[in-house]
């Protein structure tokens, strides 16, 4: 459905790409553990490799859990919009396809915060 | 058959005005809240003019209510002589 | 209070016949649809105009007399409270988070409540609506300002009171939840305004808001808030009716106009639920004496009020709004998700939080037996053992937000309490991301609107949101500190209650109250 107005109603989109000085958008979640009680906001370069965001990124902001030393990345798993993905770590995140606004999930099960999910 | 309601402040105003809406609606149940009284009646509640103009001996404006009033329900008639609140259905 | 009734003037009916019509003239050298350009396109049919009726039949000349008196009331207790200082009647200076979130978050809704009235007015052909219009946009302006003046007299002791309406609500990143609310509301035609603002918000939900707010207020020995809140609120009584009066009258002009009605009943009954989220944290957490739980509160105003209502409007062919049964959930869930965001980020906040205690949270285990001590009380008793280490938590990156209701992605899935709810939309090859069905539903019904949204994350992101001269480039840059300083916001303003100088001032002060020393 379009908006019902008195006139042709088009306006850009606020949060497009270009507007991010060469970097990219990308939402992450760490399921069971709302200690971070939504998914994280990321500005990072498309370039970035996935380990780096793992490393730096990530650690950063999860580090201050203590389950997140115990995560054993070979068994982890990733959804990305919903759906089952295999990231590489080796990669950045233009050559495996997260785009811009992606939202990655963060699957680790046996860790859940002992059970309070937090 | 839905519950109607009406609320206004505690105070001196309205101690008349809320002893007239229970005397009128005999099945209307008091609420008393921190600064704050409510009455609420099953399907319709009804507020006479001459009710509260007995207890309070003056001519009252049921307009006058608008001061004091906080929140009601229900559908509202308002005329010279009583104000009704109820639900149609 | 001594207001003559005088027998001889006309009648109310009467009064209101002659003051609300034929006060207006045919159009001779523009169209009608020039000088009255939005009264048709958004669909609705109106036939005759004069079916339009205030129950109350208030006229102008009782509106001035009885507004008079509201203020007349008003000062008088803002006085009595000015000068017997008033703000150390108050339970705990933890309350007036509370108060400050009202003040930053609600009272710049009442100005833009009031452009939005007055614009409807300026659009309604009909003379009642206009005339009712008036009235509530003048009340809602008396609102904003009653409310910024009442809770000056707190700005003199303590932080976070001196930049809501001038600077933060544009800013401030929850506080673009109640803006794009409003925003949304009155960038739409005069009549989904009022369906958005007059039914939605004032009939269904502002009950919710202003009357345990305002009894809380009492309860918590806040003469101030309770004398503004009460002197609003009875103006609210009108709005409501107004809202309810506006519905009815859409609803019988025209058959065509019940699917467009329900659909914006849809969708502002959902929107105006997760603004009023904010509201459960300020029931169940932020008033050190409480009145009742937010589910409480909730099962009166709402799901008893409300679903009167909706039984009465099931004649037009009205049904009551799906997401009634996600609020259902909700309603046990709500108050402890968003107290646990805000704990965990009032670093970046103008108000204080605090992590509930012992005997707090007994009272919230008895309100909440299905959920408290399940999923919520571990939550606070991990935050607890960090702050008891000296390490106070607080996330160090931003939160994802959802596009519509624009608060952190924060809401769980209908069915697991455990699991974010995550949804997610396209449009002209963007993704697009909402925190619920609601949300997403009005997303895709109106992409064109939503992809504008102001997001204050995304925003920061993008570097729109620092003092002007701020170099990102910068050796040591904080683009959180830099954030804050643009929101108006000081470093007292923010964080824990404990160890606060709120905290200090009020015992200090009440101390110097009750002693000669």
């Amino acid at each position: 459905m379009a908006v019902t107005a008195l006139y042709d109603y088009q306006y850009p989109a606020a949060d497009t790409q270009d507007k991010f000085h060469g970097n990219q958008l990308l939402f992450v979640g760490w399921d069971d553990h709302f200690l971070f009680v939504a998914p994280l906001a990321f500005s990072v370069s498309p370039n970035t490799k996935f380990s780096d965001l793992v490393e730096k990124n990530l650690t950063f902001a999860y580090g201050r859990h203590a389950d997140w030393a115990k995560v054993d990345f070979s068994k982890a798993v990733w959804l990305k919009s919903g759906q089952p993905f295999q990231p590489d770590f080796n990669k950045t995140l233009a050559e495996q396809g997260i785009k811009h606004k992606d939202a990655l999930r963060l699957q680790t099960p046996g860790l859940n915060g002992n059970g309070t999910c937090f | 058959m839905s519950t109607v309601f009406i609320a206004f402040q505690t105070n001196e105003d309205t101690r008349p005005i809320v002893e007239s809406i229970l005397a009128d609606n005999p099945h209307a149940v008091l609420d008393e809240q921190p600064a704050m009284v409510k009455i609420n009646a099953e399907g319709s509640l009804v507020i006479k003019r001459e009710s509260i103009e007995e207890r309070i001996g003056r001519d009252f404006d049921l307009q006058e209510l608008q001061v004091n009033l906080i929140t009601l329900s229900g559908y509202l008639d308002e005329d010279d002589d009583q104000l009704t609140l109820a639900w149609k259905n | 209070m001594d207001m003559k009734a005088n027998k001889k003037k006309l009648g109310l009916k009467e009064k209101y016949a002659h003051m609300t019509r034929g006060l207006d003239w045919e159009t001779t050298y523009q169209p009608k649809d020039k000088v009255f350009p939005q009264a048709t396109f958004e669909g609705i049919k109106v036939h005759d105009w004069d079916k339009w009726e205030d129950p109350f039949r208030l006229t102008m000349d009782a509106y001035w007399k009885y507004q008079a008196e509201k203020e007349r009331k008003l000062y008088a207790v803002l006085d009595a409270f000015a000068q017997n200082n008033g703000h150390l009647g108050i339970t705990d200076a933890r309350y007036l988070s509370a108060v400050k979130l009202f003040l930053t978050g609600i009272s710049p809704l009442e100005y833009m409540a009031h452009r939005g009235f007055a614009a409807a007015g300026r659009n309604f052909p009909g003379v009642g609506p206009r005339v009712a219009c008036l009235m509530q946009s003048i009340d809602e302006v008396r609102h904003a300002q009653t409310q910024i003046h009442a809770l000056s007299n707190y700005n003199k002791f303590y932080e976070g009171f001196h930049a809501g309406a001038s600077h933060q609500i544009e800013r401030l990143w929850y506080l673009s939840v109640p803006k794009s609310f409003f925003d949304d509301a009155f960038s739409a035609g005069p009549f989904e305004w009022m369906i958005a603002i007059g039914f939605s918000f004032e009939y269904v939900l502002t009950n919710l808001l202003f009357v345990p707010f305002m009894s809380g207020a009492a309860y918590n020995g806040d003469m101030a808030t309770v004398t503004f809140g009460f002197s609003a609120q009875s103006d609210e009584a009108r709005h409501m009716t107004l809202g309810l009066e506006c519905i009815k009258f859409m609803l019988e002009q025209d058959p065509d106009n019940l699917p467009i009605v329900q659909k914006w009943i849809d969708k502002w009954a959902w929107r105006g639920i997760r603004v009023l989220s904010l509201v459960s944290t300020m029931m169940d957490y932020m008033l050190p004496k409480r009145v009742m739980s937010w589910k409480e509160a909730w099962e009166i105003y709402f799901e008893q009020n409300g679903g009167a209502l909706f039984n009465d409007l099931a004649k037009y062919g009205i049904k009551v709004p799906d997401c009634i049964a996600q609020c259902t959930v909700d309603k046990e869930h709500q108050s402890h998700q968003l107290w646990l965001t805000l704990c965990t980020h009032s670093h970046a906040m103008g108000l204080h939080t605090w992590l509930p205690d012992a005997e707090e949270m007994d009272w919230l285990s008895a309100k909440y037996p299905n959920t408290f001590d399940k999923y919520y009380r571990p939550r606070f008793d991990e935050l607890r053992e960090r702050a008891d280490k000296g390490e106070r938590f607080f996330a160090n990156t931003l939160p994802m937000l959802c596009q519509v209701c624009q608060i952190p992605m924060l809401f769980t899935e209908p069915d697991d309490p455990t699991k974010i709810c995550y949804r997610e939309s396209e449009f002209q090859g963007e993704k697009y991301h909402t925190c619920s069905d609601g949300c997403k539903h009005i997303f895709d019904d109106e992409p064109e609107k939503y992809i504008q949204a102001w997001l204050p994350v995304y925003q920061l992101y993008q570097g729109n949101c620092w003092p002007e001269g701020t170099d990102p480039t910068a050796e040591g840059f904080n683009p959180v500190a830099k954030y804050l300083e643009w929101c108006h916001i000081d470093a007292k303003d923010t964080g824990d209650y404990e160890g606060s100088s709120d905290q200090a001032n009020f015992a200090a002060w009440r101390g110097a109250a009750t002693q000669n020393t």
